[in-house]
């Protein structure tokens, strides 16, 4: 036996988050989660578009993609299928998974591809200094919305039960030992695994405050909730108010996709081989 | 010159394709180098289609001008394509359809009556039997022996009901008897000429090419006239090990692509002009991220939607210049099915050699029309060597080193100890952000603009890499066309016919029309006397990039931009008012 190859860790590069942001809790609940399951850095790969909170790959020494605005998830899922002995995780914000890429988003969970995708939703873009975002609250004022946003705003949860997610969890980065089991439980889950994480903003949003959290979340795992039901999963999804829910709504299994991809009976994909040497039979159809 | 040319028409539904693809295989078979194309609308039922088989010696590039044989399902077919017909011609219909006289047709083409609906219900009453009788028929006309005919039909009802084979040979023996009977004897037996041919599209040529190349991961929505890449990759996935995703967008398309190439396969995404303008923020990322990457993009008439079954060269300006800012692509553009093989098998090399996207460039001619290939030309035998190469040595490991030539070296997602962060903003050699806290501090400054021509000095290796221009004809011509892509076809077509009549030209083609050697290009235009630019778009796109590249400037042009192909003789009639 040689020396065990190293567990994930931070990577050389400081976090440029803003003092006392969310993403700081999510980021320390990716590494613990990671480390806990005992995955070698080397094979995990943690992805994400543009935005503030994409920049989490950099600050751990996993291998990392950071990708353009929006398509975090098609680059995960071509990381998947080319080799599905990885552990790939995508991360990003609310705006990168919920606006420019929610397409992907919805067509992921209903392919139940083998990844976990953590979504530091804090209800507005930073990034770009504050504009709305897809989940920012009816009536909230931004930089783009000056007389208050007038769309409904979009509830991930919900949404990806409604898209057929095998695993859906929302956590609170100001609990990253909750949070941190949300992730790990999402890894070890065979299927897509969501966990959309209120992540605050705290120069940009100051509705949504860790303060504004803190006062209304409740545990689902104390309040008796089954996550095998979905529709107690989706009642649970639809709570919004002086009481917000956190923890696991919902898991099931079903097959990946993955695992009805026949040409992955062959193991992965990078390591089967490459090219059609002496396949001239493959001409023959041309005749 | 020796060449018959048989064309079938109808409607959107009755199953011209299939019978005219039946048709140019039986010549393929017998050996002749043969073109088939495949004229169709953007609908499913109705509307007006066509198909043109045509066989001839010396080998044909192109669909050529004119048909000796017609099929016509319907009376439109006989109104459209009667006056394109030669002396000598025929065409097949059914009297009970509708009637044809022989004084609706040029001086020497016959109507020959082929009673197909009466000969299907002897067997069905599907209706869809009357193009047994009809494919018989005109394969009596066009001088096909009956059991290549029944040969060709076996094998492409083969795997239906054996009821289903034996309708098909019994009416078309009927029908090849009627028009026996009716126009006697044809003088125009096509013998067999040789080892059967292999038919293929440009499409397929693709998709066997990029197998070759190694490509074990295709991802693409459909769009016309990329879609068949999918669908001869989809076929053929399990046998040859591809995993093929329909993705929900071009977007998804092309970013699964990436990621998969990231993670250590041979990738490739497919689409045609609109799909492709979706995917040029992620050809950029493949570009910054340097992670290979091949793009089909397989030109229709546009702009917007266009007409989306009609053919193009118009997105040469977009392949050139997709993208924010500026990375290394390179951009090849196969004139016919074997060179398509080829340059997708190449692409595959260059994009991993190189670390950067590479851009095939097809059109809807060359796509989704049939053309002939020789067994010889397809070589199987491409090494595809393993992509695990970079190991650790004890030494950091900077995955965007600076090297002279631009190439760094590539770690795997797996491989431990070399974990890096590809990222689609600037960064450092170790591949570190220098986008946020560290832009426009001096020493990043530096490292930036390092960066960035690291990246660039690829295209000077690249340049040398891409396939040169090719000369085709005698080099001492008084006229050389210039072209690229597809259009090559029908300007080989037309030298013959120009040869015929004593005109003596070449052909210039630029089998990469990015990036090119100055030096190169200027020495090939050292021996050239008059020049045709041939194009298939509005503004000479390639004529433009050439004048960029090189300053020559080509002031004799044939553009087109109709939506069809280029036939030879609207390329004879220019270059003979040049000449």
């Amino acid at each position: 036996m040689g020396t065990p190859l190293p567990l994930i860790g931070k990577s050389d590069t400081k976090p440029t988050w803003c003092p006392g942001c969310g993403d700081f809790g999510v980021v320390a609940a990716v590494e613990m989660a990671v480390k806990r399951l005992k995955i070698p850095s080397h094979n995990v790969v943690v992805v994400s578009g543009i935005g503030c909170s994409s920049n989490l790959p950099h600050f751990l020494s996993s291998y990392g993609f950071h990708g353009i605005h929006g398509r975090a998830i098609p680059v995960a899922e071509g990381i998947r299928w080319a080799n599905h002995g990885l552990t790939v995780i995508a991360t990003g914000g609310d705006g990168d998974g919920f606006g420019i890429g929610a397409g992907h988003f919805v067509h992921a969970m209903r392919r139940n591809v083998d990844l976990t995708y953590v979504t530091m939703d804090n209800q507005i873009y930073g990034l770009t200094t504050g504009q709305a975002s897809p989940t920012s609250s009816l009536g909230q004022k931004t930089k783009s919305t000056p007389d208050g946003v007038i769309e409904n705003p979009i509830e991930p949860v919900a949404l990806a039960l409604a898209s057929g997610a095998t695993y859906v969890a929302r956590g609170f980065s100001g609990d990253v030992k909750q949070l941190a089991d949300l992730v790990a439980g999402g890894i070890q889950h065979k299927g897509f695994s969501f966990v959309d994480v209120y992540s605050p903003c705290v120069t940009y949003n100051k509705l949504n405050t860790f303060d504004f959290f803190r006062q209304r979340v409740y545990k689902l795992e104390s309040a008796g909730h089954d996550p095998s039901d979905i529709v107690k999963a989706w009642q649970r999804a639809l709570e919004w108010g002086d009481k917000i829910p956190i923890g696991l709504f919902y898991q099931t299994d079903r097959p990946t996709y993955e695992d009805l991809e026949k040409v992955l009976e062959a193991g992965p994909l990078a390591l089967q081989t490459a090219g059609i040497r002496g396949g001239e039979k493959v001409l023959d159809e041309f005749v | 010159m020796s060449e018959i040319a048989v064309r079938v028409g109808g409607q959107a539904g009755d199953g011209i394709a299939s019978i005219g693809e039946s048709l140019a295989r039986c010549f393929s078979r017998l050996g002749w180098h043969t073109f088939g194309l495949n004229a169709y609308q953007s609908v499913i039922r109705g509307g007006h289609v066509w198909f043109q088989a045509r066989a001839a010696d010396p080998r044909p590039h192109s669909q050529g001008d004119g048909a000796d044989i017609l099929y016509a399902l319907d009376k439109a077919t006989v109104e459209i394509h009667a006056p394109g017909l030669r002396r000598g011609g025929a065409v097949v219909f059914d009297p009970e359809k509708f009637a044809v006289a022989d004084g609706e047709l040029p001086a020497g083409v016959r109507a020959v009556p082929v009673p197909t609906l009466e000969i299907a219900r002897k067997y069905t009453s599907q209706s869809i039997l009357q193009n047994a009788g009809g494919i018989g028929g005109a394969a009596y006309l066009a001088g096909l022996p009956l059991d290549m005919l029944h040969e060709v039909l076996r094998d492409s009802f083969g795997r239906k009901s054996g009821e289903i084979v034996d309708w098909n040979l019994g009416a078309s023996e009927a029908g090849y008897r009627a028009a026996e009977k009716a126009a006697g004897q044809v003088p125009n037996a096509v013998s067999k000429k040789g080892a059967p041919k292999l038919l293929m599209n440009g499409n397929q040529a693709i998709a066997l090419g990029a197998a070759a190349g190694g490509c074990k991961f295709l991802a693409q929505y459909p769009m016309t006239p990329a879609s068949s890449v999918m669908h001869w990759m989809a076929a053929h996935a399990h046998t040859l090990g591809v995993v093929v995703k329909q993705a929900e967008d071009e977007l998804a398309a092309i970013n699964m692509a990436i990621g998969a190439s990231f993670g250590g396969v041979r990738s490739m995404t497919a689409t045609s002009g609109g799909g492709f303008a979706l995917m040029v923020e992620a050809l950029g990322m493949a570009g910054m991220t340097e992670t290979p990457l091949v793009v089909v993009e397989s030109q229709r008439a546009g702009p917007s939607t266009g007409v989306p079954t009609k053919t193009e060269q118009g997105d040469l300006n977009l392949m050139l210049g997709a993208g924010q800012s500026e990375f290394p692509r390179a951009i090849l553009a196969p004139a016919d099915p074997a060179e398509a093989y080829r340059a997708t098998v190449r692409a595959f090399e260059l994009a991993e050699s190189w670390q950067t996207p590479i851009l095939v460039a097809s059109d809807l001619h060359l796509s989704e029309n049939f053309f002939t290939v020789d067994r010889a030309e397809i070589d199987l035998n491409v090494e595809v060597p393993s992509l695990f190469t970079v190991q650790p040595n004890g030494h950091e490991y900077l995955r965007y080193q600076y090297t002279e030539s631009g190439v760094s070296p590539r770690a795997i997602p797996g491989q431990p100890g070399l974990q890096f962060v590809a990222g689609s903003d600037e960064h450092d050699e170790h591949g570190h952000l220098i986008s946020d806290i560290k832009a426009g501090i001096p020493k990043y400054i530096l490292e930036r603009q390092k960066m960035m021509d690291k990246r660039m000095r690829k295209l000077t290796g690249l340049a040398h890499e891409v396939p040169e221009p090719r000369w085709e004809g005698p080099a001492d011509a008084p006229l050389t066309f210039v072209a690229w892509g597809s259009t090559v076809g029908a300007i080989r077509d037309a030298m013959v016919v120009l040869a015929a009549q004593g005109k003596s030209t070449n052909l210039l083609a630029f089998p990469a029309v990015h990036p090119l050697s100055e030096s190169a290009v200027r020495a090939a235009f050292q021996r050239t006397k008059k020049t045709l630019l041939v194009e298939g778009n509005f503004s000479g796109q390639f004529g433009r990039h050439l004048r960029a590249e090189t300053g020559l400037y080509l002031s004799e042009r044939l553009l087109k931009y109709d939506g069809e192909p280029f036939f030879p003789h609207e390329i004879v009639a220019r270059a003979l008012e040049v000449m």
